[in-house]
């Protein structure tokens, strides 16, 4: 399906900023610095990045809850977006159910909830107290809540941690199959490699600035996504070629300076023989 | 019949007990213990400030807590935790008090009696303002019931919603303001920073969801009230005190019968 949406150049994006800069709070430290970026409907794009590269500061800013140094961002109008942060502390004093967080801030039905709740892999935890979960289980209720009021764009800020290995393959599972049922965009923030590169229409690797981006099998080639991957990434295209067999020889447009050239699936197994 | 101070006296304490549930219930779920002291403490300054250019002490006190509110919630907004920014404000505030009201000497014999009040010597007058007081409040929670749940239970979540945390915040710490200095020259601040308190404390534990926290408190809270002037009168205990203490005592039942 990923070629499938190629080309759809002319179609207007949910979220587009550009030139975005953010600085850390206080000062004049950048934290992102000249990033463009946009997501169009029904598009998969994941970010990748080491620890306190931005990811979630890029997140945060594209939602309007962080202040811009410079650039802008531009939400579709009535855009309806899901939205699962990294971190979410809770405080134990607030007495919640699982049921009546649902229906925070806007209420839902009960078969909506109880819909929601099964979707996610956790059917029956209704009366469960929030604090009273496991974290996986908590992660699934989140991701319930954001599926709610038929988003047009899922935003998951590292929505697998936690989870179980059988779990992350079938969170993956469900975000494909959210995708094809609802037609909703999603923007990840994720940590696993292996599953970012067969999951996602697009991958932008960030490191203060964005790094690369493009397709999968353009990423993983890039020399700037194995600089920041390092041995780690080795792997990636591998797997990723054992799992895919639709036609290659993409072409890899060059992004901010990082050189442009193009591959051919042979030519990309070649490089990867010679680094290995 | 309201001539009468007992029922003058219950009518007030149910007006205040009506409010300081849901009230309450927000002072436990975001750790604001101290603000009834701080706006109480704050008020000694409303009291100085009211005498010192002749106005009507309800708007002296009133404008102090409002303005330390709007203190509050700047402060927190700035990165500053609750509890701490309202320790150090109730310090201060009780510090700048005493310090303003030495210099109106009229002020210091009411001082006592103000900080302490008397639930027995309610007024007319002070019942309609705590009752009207009180319904506007309840009527703002209300109105802004879902959102400010929503804020409390996190800020992201809520703001990815649309809501403005900061706002909700300050929303919230006017109302408490509003209730707290109205009910000081009433009740006293002892019987009004225990009712928005104690209540909401005893009824965590026993209930699932923030409404039905909310509900229990307030029961709780009109208990307490009913309870604790019966023995005052039974006794002959000073009123305001023996509502606190009566409010005391079912915190003690609900942790006996507290779910773990
Ligand atoms: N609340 C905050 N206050 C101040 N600085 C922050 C805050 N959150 C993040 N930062 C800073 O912003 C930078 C980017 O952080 P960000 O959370 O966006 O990283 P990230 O890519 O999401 O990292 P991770 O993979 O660990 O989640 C970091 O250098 C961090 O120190
Ligand atoms: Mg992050």
């Amino acid at each position: 399906m990923r070629g499938l949406r190629k080309g759809r150049c002319c179609v207007t994006p949910l979220i587009k900023a550009s030139n975005l800069s953010i600085h850390r709070s206080g000062t004049t430290e950048a934290v992102l610095k000249q990033v463009d970026f946009s997501i169009r409907p029904g598009e998969i794009v994941t970010v990748v990045g080491p620890n306190g590269s931005g990811k979630s500061s890029l997140i945060r800013a594209l939602l309007g809850h962080m202040p811009l140094a410079s650039g802008g961002v531009a939400r579709k109008a009535g855009l309806r977006i899901g939205y699962v942060p990294q971190k979410l502390q809770l405080d134990s004093a607030i007495p919640m159910t699982v049921r009546r967080f649902l229906s925070l801030p806007r209420r839902v039905s009960d078969s909506v909830a109880r819909t929601a709740l099964e979707t996610t892999g956790v059917p029956g935890i209704e009366q469960r107290q929030l604090t009273r979960l496991s974290g996986g289980q908590f992660q699934r209720v989140l991701l319930a809540r954001a599926l709610l009021h038929e988003p047009d764009l899922l935003v998951l800020d590292e929505p697998t941690q936690g989870l179980d290995q059988p779990g992350i393959v079938a969170f993956y599972q469900l975000i494909e199959d959210v995708r094809q049922k609802t037609g909703a965009a999603i923007l990840l923030v994720s940590h696993d490699l292996l599953v970012v590169m067969r999951a996602s229409d697009r991958v932008i690797c960030l490191n203060g600035h964005i790094c690369c981006e493009g397709t999968p099998e353009d990423v993983s080639v890039d020399p700037a996504y194995h600089a920041l991957f390092g041995s780690g990434a080795r792997g990636t295209l591998a797997l990723y070629h054992h799992h895919h067999d639709h036609d290659h020889g993409a072409v890899c447009e060059p992004k901010l300076g990082q050189g442009g050239f193009s591959v051919s699936a042979n030519d990309t197994h070649v490089t990867e023989q010679t680094r290995a | 019949m309201l001539d009468d101070f007992l029922i003058r006296a219950l009518l007030a304490g149910l007006g205040l007990a009506l409010v300081t549930g849901p009230l309450g219930s927000f002072v436990v779920w975001r750790r604001m213990a101290y603000f009834g002291d701080s706006t109480a403490h704050a008020s000694i300054l409303g009291v100085a400030i009211s005498l010192a250019f002749h106005m009507s002490i309800y708007l002296g006190t009133l404008s102090v807590a409002i303005a330390m509110a709007v203190l509050v919630t700047v402060l927190t907004n700035r990165g500053q935790a609750m509890d701490t920014v309202l320790g150090v404000l109730a310090h201060s505030a009780l510090a700048f008090g005493l310090v303003a009201i030495s210099f109106v000497p009229s002020a210091r014999s009411d001082l006592s009696a103000f900080l302490f009040g008397d639930i027995l010597a309610v007024q007319r007058f002070d019942l309609a303002l705590i009752w009207a007081g009180a319904l506007c409040v309840l009527a703002l929670l209300c109105w802004r019931w879902q959102r400010m749940v929503t804020a409390t239970v996190n800020e992201e979540l809520a703001m990815a919603a649309g809501i403005d945390p900061r706002l909700e915040r300050l929303i919230l710490s006017l109302a408490l303001a509003v209730v707290v200095a109205l009910a000081i020259r009433v009740v006293g601040s002892l019987l009004i920073s225990a009712l928005l308190i104690v209540p909401a404390a005893a009824a965590r534990g026993r209930v699932s969801t923030p409404e039905k926290m909310a509900l229990l408190a307030t029961g709780i809270a009109v208990i307490s009230v009913a309870s604790g002037l019966w023995a005052s009168l039974q006794f002959d205990s000073p009123t305001g005190p023996s509502i606190v203490s009566a409010s005391a005592v079912y915190f003690a039942i609900a942790q006996i019968f507290r779910r773990v």
